[in-house]
């Protein structure tokens, strides 16, 4: 039987198995296969750098050491605080450059293409020439920001009460062009006849954006939080650069002391058990933020 | 174009055929060393390839290749600390029968460095690697600031006693916050590049240079991993205090983070008139004097009592290895005394007693006089197989203290005593 003879023989979801199997086996293979195997260390007293020691069935050991580690505690705080000001500070700022960027002028193309190049920079190199910026001597920020007020010499990334805000505002910097990229797709999707009638029942600018822009706007803004907070959920490079999680661990987010405990302390055991709390919790999350954005978008 | 690829392929398989891969960190000696090495190619047709590591990324990348049992290293230049890890866990070849056979005698090297760098039980005669590279934690200071006569009598009548080499910590903080702030030449000058680094051991290997000097020992010499009343002394407590208080007087702005690299270009930029850094980079240093700078050096302070960090690395053959025979090869020829002199000729710090026994090594450079004094005061870090775990929470602890300003020095030490504790217990040393 020739080959084309064999394919014509083939069924329509068969042929649909044949195009996404390849995909499924890799997904299977470097996805699902290590979070059952992170799943079934987590439940042991694995060290991967013991060479000949056997793991040990711990039951739920790992786990209960997790959650009472004060530290942990602390770390699920600093990430914590920083999802909620960097998702805020870009759902504002986002939505703002968005309506700004909606309206026609000379030179918008040339401005939207300025605005999203942050976010095409690796964060790793984001990291490291913003600890440049923010030198206490020799810094654009630190000088800018005493052009304007002057502050004296102070080091955002070696003080403890700046050092959160030093990671908050480059991530804002970077990653505020994607939120706006999303909002001004849904700012251009909004029919215009709704605004007509709205002009024509003499509606305000403001009534316009509150009962018209908003809500239109709002599904596609609630996306893209969703996507950066579970990206800042994971952040790791762009901090790990800027500060290493210092001063002490004052920027030490969960990530990074996960990959402290997995990869350098080799707590198999216990860091995949971390893992697995980790990756419930965002999956916890996810869920219930779609949910609601679903909710949103029936109304 | 057949023949071309044949000729090609057979060309690598010869390459590879004679030919080791020897892994360090990236740094001036490395440069020296791969120098020093085309004598060895010369003389067995044995190529050396170098794989030359971040200091940042040095002990990552060389440990995750150990514990996947990789084969890209025959041989390793690692950190004194990894010794014990070495040892326990397979991963370096223990060279007694071979240096047995070959007549290579460990007596004929610095004890200290021996200690430090080739045995594992600490002070046993089971050796895994060969000492490299000397090096200890000491000071490089600007002697041409300090030979300036306005600013020695205006020390001098601050402090009344000569501004020079700091016979303590005290004088050392005494002269750092005489040039904190200080106008020279035009420029606003600062006290001391000093060790700040959070992510890898930058921070306690500054922190311990003190903790060294003032008398702190690790544990009870008679009960071993018993820390309490040791490692957080009030000795040890006044010495992470002491630390702290010369980063807050003395260190440039900024310098919150910082670690070798970030000490040389903090000196080499003119901003302050001292720097904590490893031997290793003063060759580099008094090399490049140049518009009028002048440096000096000298070994650690003392304080209660003379000590200083050790730093420096021996030579392991990686027991994963295809190629042990030319790994050892190379370590035969590199232990010969006339090799160890060109080493130290290069800009390598020999530990080889012929070439510092010589009576004119101590007046070979400006800093081989120091070199000699640290190795023979040296301490090190834990070498524990866990010292990875061992030196997280104080490098964490250290830094919220001392930078963070957090807490207390003593609350910092007792935290740190409860998570090597857990560590010790988990690896049943407790």
């Amino acid at each position: 039987m020739s080959v084309k003879k064999k394919f014509k023989g083939l069924s329509d979801k068969a042929v649909g198995w044949l195009f996404i199997g390849p995909t499924v086996l890799l997904l299977l293979a470097i996805n699902i296969y290590p979070l059952v195997y992170a799943i079934k260390m987590s439940f042991t007293n694995f060290y991967a750098n013991k060479i000949g020691r056997e793991p040990q069935f711990v039951g739920l050991k790992n786990y209960i050491k997790v959650l009472n580690k004060e530290a942990i505690w602390e770390k699920m705080q600093v990430t914590a605080s920083f999802m909620f000001w960097t998702l805020l500070l870009q759902a504002i700022i986002g939505l703002g450059l968005a309506l700004l960027l909606n309206r026609k002028f000379k030179g918008n193309e040339l401005l939207t293409t300025l605005i999203v190049l942050p976010m095409m920079l690796s964060p790793a190199v984001v990291g490291v020439f913003w600890t440049y910026l923010y030198n206490p001597q020799v810094g654009l920020f630190n000088y800018v920001v005493n052009f304007f007020y002057d502050l004296g010499s102070f080091d955002m990334i070696g003080s403890s009460t700046l050092a959160p805000w030093a990671i908050v505002i480059v991530d804002t910097w970077m990653w505020t062009p994607f939120t706006m990229l999303i909002c001004l797709a849904g700012l251009r999707s909004v029919p215009n006849y709704l605004y007509e009638a709205a002009e024509v029942d003499r509606a305000s600018k403001w009534q316009q954006f509150i009962y018209i822009t908003l809500p239109s706007v709002l599904p596609f803004l609630l996306l893209a939080l969703l996507f950066r907070g579970i990206e800042n959920f994971k952040m790791f490079d762009m901090v790990v650069e800027l500060t290493s999680g210092g001063p002490g661990s004052a920027t030490e987010l969960a990530s990074i002391n996960l990959k402290r405990e997995a990869f350098e302390k080799w707590k198999t055991g216990y860091s995949s058990a971390f893992a697995v709390i980790l990756f419930v919790t965002i999956f916890g999350f996810g869920n219930v933020y779609v949910k609601v954005m679903n909710k949103i978008k029936e109304r | 174009m057949i023949l071309l690829f044949v000729s090609l392929f057979s060309f690598s398989v010869n390459s590879n055929a004679k030919s080791i891969t020897l892994g360090w960190a990236a740094w001036d000696p490395a440069n020296a060393l791969q120098e020093l090495t085309k004598e060895f190619t010369a003389e067995t047709g044995i190529e050396v390839n170098f794989e030359f590591v971040p200091w940042p990324n040095f002990a990552d990348r060389m440990l995750n290749e150990l514990n996947n049992k990789g084969k890209t290293f025959d041989l390793l230049i690692g950190d004194s600390q990894w010794i014990g890890a070495g040892a326990v866990y397979g991963h370096y070849v223990k060279l007694n029968d071979f240096f047995d056979k070959e007549g290579i005698s460990m007596s004929d090297f610095s004890p200290a460095t021996v200690y430090a760098y080739s045995t594992w039980p600490k002070g046993s005669e089971n050796y895994y690697a060969l000492p490299a590279m000397g090096d200890a934690l000491a000071w490089a200071y600007r002697k041409d600031w300090f030979d300036r006569p306005e600013l020695r009598s205006e020390f001098k009548k601050k402090h009344g006693y000569d501004l020079g080499v700091p016979a303590n910590w005290n004088q050392l903080h005494d002269m750092c916050s005489f040039f904190q702030g200080r106008e020279i030449d035009g420029q606003k000058r600062y006290g001391a590049a000093i060790n700040t680094e959070r992510g890898s051991e930058g921070i306690t290997m500054g922190v311990t240079a003190a903790m060294y000097a003032w008398g702190m020992e690790y544990e009870n010499p008679n009960k071993p991993y018993d820390m309490e009343g040791y490692f957080n002394s009030p000795q040890a407590v006044e010495a992470v205090e002491f630390y702290r208080k010369l980063y807050e007087d003395c260190a440039p702005p900024g310098h919150s983070d910082a670690y070798m690299v970030a000490n040389l270009d903090a000196y080499k930029s003119g901003q302050v008139a001292f720097q904590m850094n490893w031997y290793a980079f003063w060759p580099g240093v008094s090399k490049e004097d140049s518009g009028g700078r002048v440096s000096g050096f000298f070994a650690n302070p003392k304080q209660n009592v003379a000590a200083a960090t050790l730093g420096g690395q021996g030579i392991s053959v990686v027991k994963y290895s295809d190629k042990q025979d030319l790994a050892l090869e190379y370590i035969k020829w590199f232990a010969r005394p006339d090799v160890q002199q060109k080493w130290w000729d290069l800009g390598g710090y020999s530990c080889h007693n012929d070439v510092l026994n010589s009576p004119s090594f101590p007046t070979s450079t400006v800093y081989a006089q120091g070199f000699l004094d640290s190795m023979g005061i040296v301490k090190d870090f834990w070498q524990e197989p866990t010292f990875v775990e061992l030196m997280l929470p104080m490098q964490e602890a250290i830094h919220d203290y001392v930078v963070n300003g957090k807490g207390t020095a003593k609350g910092a030490l007792d935290k740190i005593i409860e998570e090597w504790v857990e560590v010790f217990e988990a690896d049943g040393k407790l």
